[in-house]
């Protein structure tokens, strides 16, 4: 019970720091697109502000996706928000814990994304530099030039090459004071989220602590009973698969035995193991019979004893299942009824 | 019994450290992201000030924060602030004392942050280069207090074109970062101080409170623990039953609607059953169907 409990402890915090760490390495992941990311403004009047604010935004986006694609319990939510009532009442609150404890998680990296962008300074200075207030920044003397020309100049900003317009405004001045900006809205996001944060994670003991367990504890069972499930299901499917390729060979050896003229040879009660194993084949050609048999004619999927020597060529017949005579071997109960 | 208590002990002894380990954690992010973040003064006369001390005191709020999000005390002392009297009373004292210990671990961040900053100097420079005398250097006397402005509004940005070749720029940067650093270093050593003092004073006042208050935090802390731990065990033990339950009543239907006769003999093998009654395709399918559209109810009395 004691290495149950343990075992079953591990489980559980394994999941959830399992989803942590998935949250974590996505962050780091989402960090390290952004250096790994060449940033290329493309320096024109209206694709600066679109190629800026796409690279803001569209990431996080895909990340946020993301992480709901690599969150596994995505499968488990659907499932219990589609499934029918029948005996059981759903309850709209686990749904919604499932759904908000998903959604935070998935909300980490786009965050980091979203910060590192900022702070980093590159976007905002391609997307705005050409609302950049000329007449406090730039220099006194400046020729009068067009909206449109001014706005081509400064377009110009990010690309330090080919800048042009230093009468008009210093290319560093523009920059530095495009970047400030930047990286002030970056802390002030960060420092919005982190706020945020705290307010959802400290409120939540003062207003909804006992409907919080209980959500809680009832996703956790829906996880657990679903484990459970599909592991009793591969139990299952063990032994059936074993009581099947069991009477397939038994089947292979009364075939053998009648096709011979010999009575079925019945193991003596005293074999040993190793013998019982072999199941009664014995001589290469009974084997490659059997194995062609088993390529060319696999045995219906419905376990029966076969009380007589029978072909198991039958394919699928509906039959009762009855009480065979063969010796008990698997943990399955058949019993006799001699 | 020996084995649960090396658990306890283990749990005791994680959880101290644990937050510890958060909190140094949290003190190496806080130097690494000064170091990689990029810093560049706007250079610009009403700009420097807000950009040099939102720089400075910003991000500590957010560490601070995140100090108090990660440690899991947090919740332990809200929840048993405002759980209802019941039939436990509540101390204030231990209230008292895990607040007291979750604030002196979330401040730990923030104030290596601000000391970095201080000893580094750049914000200090940036913040306040407006403000210095510039009467006090030869390279900014004579200028008009507007021009004057302008210039040492500059002086954070070296190479700016009016500022390459100063030395009254670099004599005002280091006037400004000599007041930093000192501000960082006294800061630093006051801080110590404080925390010498009281650690070492703090057993001469109401010892035995602060060993009570100890304990029973301790308390609250493994106790919430293993009744997570418990409904852990209990959700899988329920899960266990409610799906050998579904079993056996899929067995009594497929039993109900095909003609085998009684297994007497099978009440006898108790949960060991794996194959459960289902022993063809049909059924299996059958019983996948049933497991979808009409889960059990969850009740196994």
């Amino acid at each position: 019970m004691d290495k149950f409990r343990m075992i079953f402890q591990f489980l559980q915090s394994n999941q959830e720091s399992f989803m942590n760490g998935i949250c974590g390495i996505m962050a780091l992941a989402s960090a390290q697109m952004y250096s790994a990311f060449d940033f290329n403004c493309p320096c024109l009047p209206r694709y600066n502000l679109a190629y800026g604010l796409g690279i803001l935004l569209v990431p996080p986006f895909i990340l946020f996706l993301l992480g709901f694609v690599l969150n596994n319990n995505i499968s488990m939510l659907a499932e219990e928000w589609r499934r029918p009532q029948g005996q059981r009442g759903k309850d709209p609150a686990v749904l919604r814990y499932m759904f908000c404890s998903m959604a935070q998680r998935a909300m980490i990296a786009p965050a980091v994304w979203v910060s590192v962008t900022l702070l980093d300074g590159k976007c905002i200075t391609c997307a705005f530099c050409t609302s950049v207030p000329v007449e406090t920044l730039g220099n006194a003397s400046h020729p009068g030039l067009s909206q449109g020309e001014m706005e081509r100049v400064l377009a110009r900003i990010p690309c330090k090459e080919i800048y042009d317009g230093q009468e008009l405004i210093a290319n560093e001045v523009a920059i530095r004071y495009l970047r400030c900006i930047s990286q002030a809205l970056g802390w002030c996001f960060v420092l919005l989220m982190t706020m945020l944060a705290f307010l959802v994670r400290s409120l939540r003991p003062c207003f909804t602590q006992a409907a919080f367990l209980k959500s809680r504890y009832w996703s956790h069972y829906i996880d657990i009973e679903r484990k459970l499930f599909d592991e009793t299901c591969a139990e299952h499917a063990r032994s059936f698969a074993k009581v099947c390729i069991q009477q397939f060979f038994e089947g292979m050896r009364t075939d053998l035995a009648a096709a011979r003229c010999h009575p079925p040879r019945k193991a003596p009660a005293d074999v040993g193991e190793a013998a019982e194993k072999l199941l009664g084949i014995t001589d290469q050609r009974t084997m490659n019979t059997a194995l062609k048999s088993w390529h060319r004619c696999k045995p219906p999927l419905h376990l029966h004893p076969p009380a007589l020597p029978s072909s198991n060529g039958w394919a699928g017949e509906e039959k009762p299942p009855v009480h065979p005579a063969v010796p008990r071997r698997e943990m399955v109960a058949y019993y006799s009824r001699v | 019994m020996d084995r649960f208590r090396m658990i306890f002990q283990y749990f005791q002894s994680n959880s101290e450290s644990v937050m510890n380990g958060i909190c140094g954690l949290l003190a190496l992010a806080s130097v690494k992201m000064y170091t990689s973040f990029d810093f560049s003064c706007p250079c610009l006369p009403w700009y420097n000030m807000a950009y040099g001390l939102g720089i400075m005191f910003l991000p500590p709020i957010t560490l601070f924060l995140c100090g108090l999000i990660l440690n899991r005390q947090s919740l332990l002392m809200l929840e048993e602030w405002r759980r209802p009297q019941g039939r436990r009373k509540k101390d204030l004292a231990v209230i008292r004392y895990m607040c007291s210990s979750i604030m002196q671990r979330a401040v730990v961040a923030p104030v290596v942050w601000i000391v970095v900053t201080l000893l580094d100097g750049k914000c200090l420079i940036c913040a306040f280069s407006g403000s210095v005398d510039p009467e006090k250097f030869v390279g900014f006397a004579g200028a008009s207090p507007v021009q004057a402005q302008q210039l040492l509004a500059k002086v954070p940005c070296k190479d700016d074109e009016l500022m390459r070749n100063n030395t009254s720029r670099k004599a005002v940067s280091r006037y400004l970062r000599c007041w930093s650093q000192a501000l960082g270093w006294s800061i630093l050593l006051i801080l110590i101080v404080a925390a010498f003092l009281a650690r070492w004073l703090r057993p001469c006042f109401n010892q035995a409170t602060l060993l009570q208050a100890r304990h029973w935090s301790n308390y609250i802390d493994i106790e919430q623990k293993i009744f997570e731990e418990t409904c852990c065990e209990h959700s899988r033990l329920f899960a266990h039953k409610c799906i050998l339950h579904f079993f056996k009543s899929m067995r009594q239907e497929i039993k109900l609607h095909s003609f085998s006769l009684p297994r007497e003999g099978e009440e006898a093998e108790g949960g060991e059953d794996l194959l459960q009654g289902t022993t063809d395709q049909d059924q299996v399918n059958k019983l996948l169907k049933m497991w979808y559209y009409e889960k059990p109810p969850l009740d196994i009395s």
